[in-house]
């Protein structure tokens, strides 16, 4: 009777800890499957070419990725002009301006909008959005913009990045002790003051890693972006004329591609996972950066 | 309190400090701005063409809709929770009671469900495609997405899972042993029922996941409207992926439509997780 229990127990010990092998498994295989294939195209078209070269025309046998490139920095940093200061001064209100009821109000809307799929606001940057950026491009005199582009994009994409900037960025300032308002306070600061001089920047740390939260998310970003970017592989004239970054060349060339083409495209979702393991290990330092200080 | 900084400061200045106030307050309320003008935007456009017909009717070539793409969803959503809850729940239960923290393994484990969760959906595709879709030769089917979206929403059942069982209190796992129960008992009779709650919302944050995404399913399960007869085998659209679909071939009525439906299904889901969110807060503070 005790045997059996004992081996029961240990068996159970062997399945629960099979189990936690499975995600260190899954990482693995996506590495290796990730790098198997997506080393032999640049191989065969040369990593000079690949990373630098700005021509990208598959059935002329030009595999550069230089403008995607350029075009997934371009996105994030629009991303971040939109999110980080709506994002920052959101979280202000949420802590220090409101009630508890607008508070909970605001705090379900911003799970919501973390909920919402990605699909959705693409859709609406599309119909809504674009048309008039093509209007706004109109009246500035920008011709040729068809709307799609870096300008609907980055609002797209900030607001999609502004419940991560947010929830972060409330919690970074609810966690600074209440002790540095009431002593700053004290000092005769007024609130606003109180909040620029000393909240904010002790919760700076926290802060900034909401921000560099919403990049990975940003540079990542797919179905949104398919939909408002456009669709053309070159430098944008302008933030209303239509390009193409690393996440869209790939969704939207990935289901025909054939031979060297679709190679390629995996290549390029390597050079998307390589940028994403950069952006968690960054973020991993500056976390234990958080914790020595 | 005002009135006296407003003599201790000049006027000027303080109207200047001010402005973050107004600033701050505009910044929610553009916020609140853009969640209503999307929500609406959904509704007043999605209504029109709302009917029993094109949720639960059958597709024809001119008049798509989306029953097949929504027994897809809930065909996906049944199995993948059925992968990964299990994997998770056991994954966390490795980690929390079972190994210490020091310990290696639970580091590698660690960094390995981090990086996952930093993985963008785009790459799951890439995966998907290159490993269940071509490698090992199943094609596009709902076998594939299921997989796919499987190891997406691994983290998130792990991590939230690993919360609530460091949440059940020590005492309770003392009185167990104390009562002669062995670990195992312990953990599937004191810890886990004590932690359910917090497992429950985990699952319905990754059902929210799983029917809000499109791009790692797009390559693997693919993008057809008519329900398969070959059952896991056969491929098929989730409700995202036929929203996509409906808006690339243009037929942007019935795009609007799927979106209303999509979008009341994560709004509901949405409100479930925060109840059960906030009964589980409940809970603990009552026992603190």
């Amino acid at each position: 009777m005790k045997d059996k229990k004992l081996i029961t127990e240990k068996l159970a010990k062997i399945i629960f800890i099979t189990a936690a092998v499975f995600s260190i498994a899954a990482i693995i295989t996506i590495c290796i499957f990730l790098f198997a294939n997506g080393i032999p195209a640049i191989r065969k078209i040369g990593i000079i070419n690949f990373l630098f070269g700005s021509v990208w025309n598959p059935s002329a046998g030009k595999y550069g990725i230089l403008t995607m490139i350029v075009g997934t920095i371009y996105v994030a940093a629009g991303c971040l002009i939109v999110s980080v200061p709506v994002g920052v001064l959101t979280a202000v209100c949420i802590t220090k301006y409101c009630g508890k009821k607008i508070k909970a109000v605001l705090e379900q809307i911003i799970n919501i909008l973390a909920g919402i799929p990605s699909i959705i606001y693409g859709f609406f940057g599309m119909i809504i959005l674009v048309p008039f950026a093509k209007e706004l491009a109109y009246i500035l005199g920008i011709s040729g913009a068809s709307g799609s582009g870096i300008f609907v994009g980055s609002i797209i994409l900030g607001i999609m990045v502004l419940p991560t900037i947010i929830n972060l960025s409330v919690t970074a300032i609810e966690n600074v002790p209440k002790s540095y308002f009431e002593g700053s306070t004290a000092l005769g600061a007024i609130k606003e003051r109180t909040i620029v001089k000393v909240i904010l920047p002790a919760a700076k740390s926290g802060i900034f890693t909401s921000i560099i939260l919403g990049t990975g998310r940003a540079i990542g970003e797919t179905m949104a972006l398919a939909l408002v970017l456009g669709n053309s592989a070159t430098f944008p004239k302008s933030i209303f004329h239509s390009m193409e970054n690393l996440t869209v060349a790939i969704v939207k060339e990935l289901s025909y591609a054939e031979g060297l083409h679709y190679e390629a495209l995996i290549s390029i979702g390597l050079v998307l996972f390589v940028f994403i393991l950069i952006f968690s290990f960054s973020l991993k330092l500056i976390k234990k950066g958080n914790k020595n200080g | 309190m005002d009135e006296l900084n407003v003599i201790l400061l000049s006027k000027q200045k303080f109207e200047k400090a001010k402005l973050l106030k107004l600033f701050s307050i505009i910044a929610a309320i553009l916020v609140v701005i853009s969640f209503l003008g999307i929500i609406i935007f959904i509704i007043i456009n999605g209504i029109p063409n709302l009917s029993f017909n094109f949720i639960f009717g059958e597709t024809t070539a001119r008049a798509p809709t989306i029953s097949a793409p929504v027994y897809n969803t809930l065909i996906i959503i049944f199995f993948t929770l059925l992968i990964a809850v299990p994997i998770g729940v056991c994954t966390a239960i490795t980690l929390t009671e079972y190994l210490k923290r020091g310990n290696k393994f639970v580091g590698l484990v660690k960094i390995a469900t981090e990086t996952l969760s930093g993985i963008p959906s785009i790459i799951y595709a890439l995966f998907g495609m290159v490993f269940f879709v071509k490698f090992l030769g199943w094609g596009y089917s709902l076998k594939a997405g299921i997989f796919t979206l499987s190891i997406m929403i691994l983290p998130t059942i792990i991590r939230a899972t690993e919360d609530s069982i460091k949440s059940v209190s020590d005492s309770l796992r003392e009185a167990s042993y104390g009562l002669g129960a062995g670990k195992l008992r312990t953990v599937t009779k004191v810890v886990l029922p004590s932690a359910s709650k917090g497992i429950f919302a985990a699952i319905i944050l990754s059902i929210g996941r799983i029917v809000g995404e499109s791009a790692a399913v797009i390559f693997t399960a693919g993008t057809t409207f008519n329900k398969g007869a070959l059952g896991l085998n056969s491929q098929g659209a989730t409700l995202a992926v036929s929203m996509y679909v409906l808006i690339e071939r243009g037929m942007i009525d019935y795009a609007y439509t799927a979106a209303l439906v999509l979008i009341v299904c994560v709004i509901c889901i949405n409100l479930l997780s925060t109840a059960l969110g906030k009964k589980v807060g409940d809970k603990y503070d009552k026992n603190n």
